[in-house]
């Protein structure tokens, strides 16, 4: 699947132009979601109604998400969700949509929510500039996070499953989902990557395998 | 039509109409080579002759110092790697400051990378100023180029430049005294740059900041001193600039200079005006949000605020909604997501940075505009920070 911006006019390139409307760089479903955002945490809300909470990211990193989810206990359906986050239009706009699509027609359950995919959420949004792809990423990586903080109350431990990302470099720690981040910012050089990761520079012997991955998540966000 | 109103003057400029009147005959009936040797070929070479000796005049330098390019980036570009490159045999240490430009910063960094040369980053103050005395303490026997902007792009910050010239020149450290190199590309419009006060042996900058043309600059180049050229194939711009010259662009650009600087000091009390409005103005009505830069010594048309708990790039999106136009940090920037290596250089947090906006005022900038801006803008950041999981604490931001 190619994630490449669609080439409707209008949706390409990264400025802003006067006509605003016409050259606007995000899709009219980004825009829609960023400028009425649905679901959103309201100051009033009743807090005791939640079952399980989510949180990715830091400001550190440009971009916080944390989210609330409502989860039918019977049906293990997601009733109800809210979220906040800090972070550009993109972020805003893939968080208010996926809070759409995990309670839309009664709501997803658990499982179909663990499958979402950030891929699906951009499809739906009608696509996102290249380099904007890693927020949505950021935002279904809540979503899981709040699933396993629901089983973990519920005492369904046996159906946590935690991410396990692969120990690329064990010096400077880099994993491979660092390697996959680093690639969706843009960065498909082993410079690049080094810049944003520090991977392999006081330990060479794993660059090989660091070039592999950058190659591999090329071709899977960006085609071949 | 709703109000439209441009704040981001730092990043470009529209064209002059006196500018682009003086161009457009060398667009269209003075299309000759400068280095052709007909008369056509003459008109053109007479043309940015003078266009080099009216620049030299405000600059108070010789026109055989001023080499054209492309902008400010070349001009940076080739003061840092050319000068370096060109002197390597006496020392390989250079000095910039560490929130100069990325034309400067990322020339620098390439030395150091690439070509074996040490740099050292001078940290700014939190409001951006650097010292002659740190600069002094940076320097080393093997030290030969030193390179800090006159003004800063993203925070407005004015540097003493002519005080830490003087330091420099005085410092007995280096074997051979150090190159000055500095950046001036936002301080054009703005400040005084009689080289003879300012006391620099580089200076650059561009016509696009300055309702000049796009892809026009120049670099003063003090005579005497050897640069290696970037590009070659021709004897323009003796040999270091090859390249037929962009004529009208060349033309555009002397005359939005002089324009600029004889209009100085009007425009820049207009602008302190407006500019103070707009920063008390949003520091009394929003709370959590914070001046970057120095308070005073800042250029006359910079407000750059940091608003808490809400990431800039959105809230860019949000006033451009309402016509109103800004970037964070610098538009180079902002392609990038990093945050602002400026914000960061000045030693505040990552929230400071993200949270960052630049509003730069200018020639068609109104109270009127300001005024549109204080009203939109309050219940824009209070709508993006109820969606925001973020609350941070004053002491960061203090």
């Amino acid at each position: 699947m190619s994630h490449a911006q669609p080439s409707t006019p209008g949706t390409q390139g990264d400025v802003v132009t006067k006509d605003g409307a016409k050259s606007w760089f995000y899709t009219p479903e980004v825009k829609e979601h960023f400028f009425h955002p649905k679901n959103f945490l309201k100051d009033d809300e009743d807090m005791a109604m939640f079952n399980a909470v989510g949180k990715v990211g830091s400001p550190a990193c440009g971009d916080e998400l944390r989210v609330w989810m409502q989860v039918d206990p019977t049906t293990e359906n997601i009733k109800e969700f809210r979220w906040k986050t800090f972070g550009c239009g993109s972020a805003i706009a893939s968080t208010s949509m996926a809070s759409v699509m995990v309670t839309e027609n009664g709501g997803m359950t658990l499982e179909q929510a663990r499958g979402l995919k950030p891929q699906d959420i951009m499809s739906r949004l009608g696509g996102l500039p290249q380099r904007k792809f890693h927020c949505s990423v950021l935002c279904d990586k809540a979503l899981r996070d709040a699933i396993n903080d629901y089983y973990r109350r519920a005492g369904k431990t046996d159906k946590i499953i935690v991410e396990s990302a692969r120990v690329i470099d064990p010096v400077a720690k880099v994993t491979d989902r660092d390697i996959e981040e680093a690639v969706l910012e843009g960065a498909v050089t082993i410079e690049a990557v080094q810049q944003k990761t520090k991977v392999g520079i006081g330990n060479p012997s794993v660059l090989p395998a660091v070039e592999e991955l950058i190659r591999f998540y090329k071709e899977k966000y960006f085609g071949a | 039509m709703s109000r439209q109103v441009y704040l981001d003057h730092a990043s470009t400029t529209p064209l002059d109409k006196r500018v682009l009147e003086a161009m457009m005959p060398y667009l269209t009936e003075h299309y000759g080579n400068p280095s052709s040797f007909h008369s056509i070929g003459k008109e053109a070479k007479d043309a940015i002759d003078e266009a080099r000796a009216n620049i030299a005049k405000l600059l108070v330098v010789r026109p055989d110092e001023i080499l054209f390019t492309s902008g400010g980036t070349e001009a940076d570009n080739m003061a840092i790697l050319g000068y370096a490159r060109a002197n390597k045999e006496k020392g390989m240490h250079v000095i910039i400051g560490a929130f100069e430009h990325h034309a400067v910063l990322e020339s620098a960094m390439h030395l150091e990378r690439k070509e074996n040369f040490s740099v050292t980053y001078l940290t700014p103050g939190r409001d951006g100023s650097i010292t002659p005395e740190q600069v002094v303490a940076a320097l080393r026997e093997d030290t030969i180029l030193v390179s800090v902007m006159m003004a800063n792009n993203e925070i407005g910050t004015i540097e003493p430049i002519a005080e830490i010239v003087k330091a420099v020149k005085a410092s007995k450290v280096p074997k051979t005294p150090p190159v000055f190199h500095t950046d001036a590309c936002q301080a054009a419009g703005v400040l005084d740059l009689d080289v003879s006060k300012l006391g620099v042996d580089m200076l650059a900058m561009n016509g696009g900041k300055i309702y000049g043309p796009k892809g026009a600059g120049f670099l003063y180049v003090k005579r005497g001193i050897k640069l290696q050229p970037l590009m070659f194939g021709g004897s323009q711009e003796r040999a270091i600039r090859p390249g037929t010259e962009n004529v009208p662009a060349i033309i555009g650009l002397a005359l939005a200079f002089k324009l600029a600087q004889e209009e100085r000091k009007e425009e820049n009390e207009r602008l302190t005006v407006l500019r103070d409005r707009l920063i008390n103005g949003v520091l009394k009505t929003i709370t959590k949000t914070r001046l970057n830069g120095h308070a005073t010594d800042r250029l006359p048309n910079n407000a750059n605020l940091s608003f808490m708990d809400i990431e800039g790039e959105a809230l860019i999106l949000y006033l451009d909604a309402a016509g109103i136009y800004t970037s964070t940090g610098s538009a180079c920037t902002s392609a990038s997501l990093d945050p602002s290596h400026v914000i960061l250089s000045l030693g505040l947090p990552y929230e400071v940075a993200h949270g960052s906006i630049r509003f730069t005022l200018g020639r068609s900038t109104t109270q009127e505009d300001i005024d549109y801006v204080l009203e939109t803008l309050p219940p824009l950041v209070a709508k993006l920070r109820s969606l925001s999981p973020v609350n941070v604490d004053a002491k960061y931001f203090a």
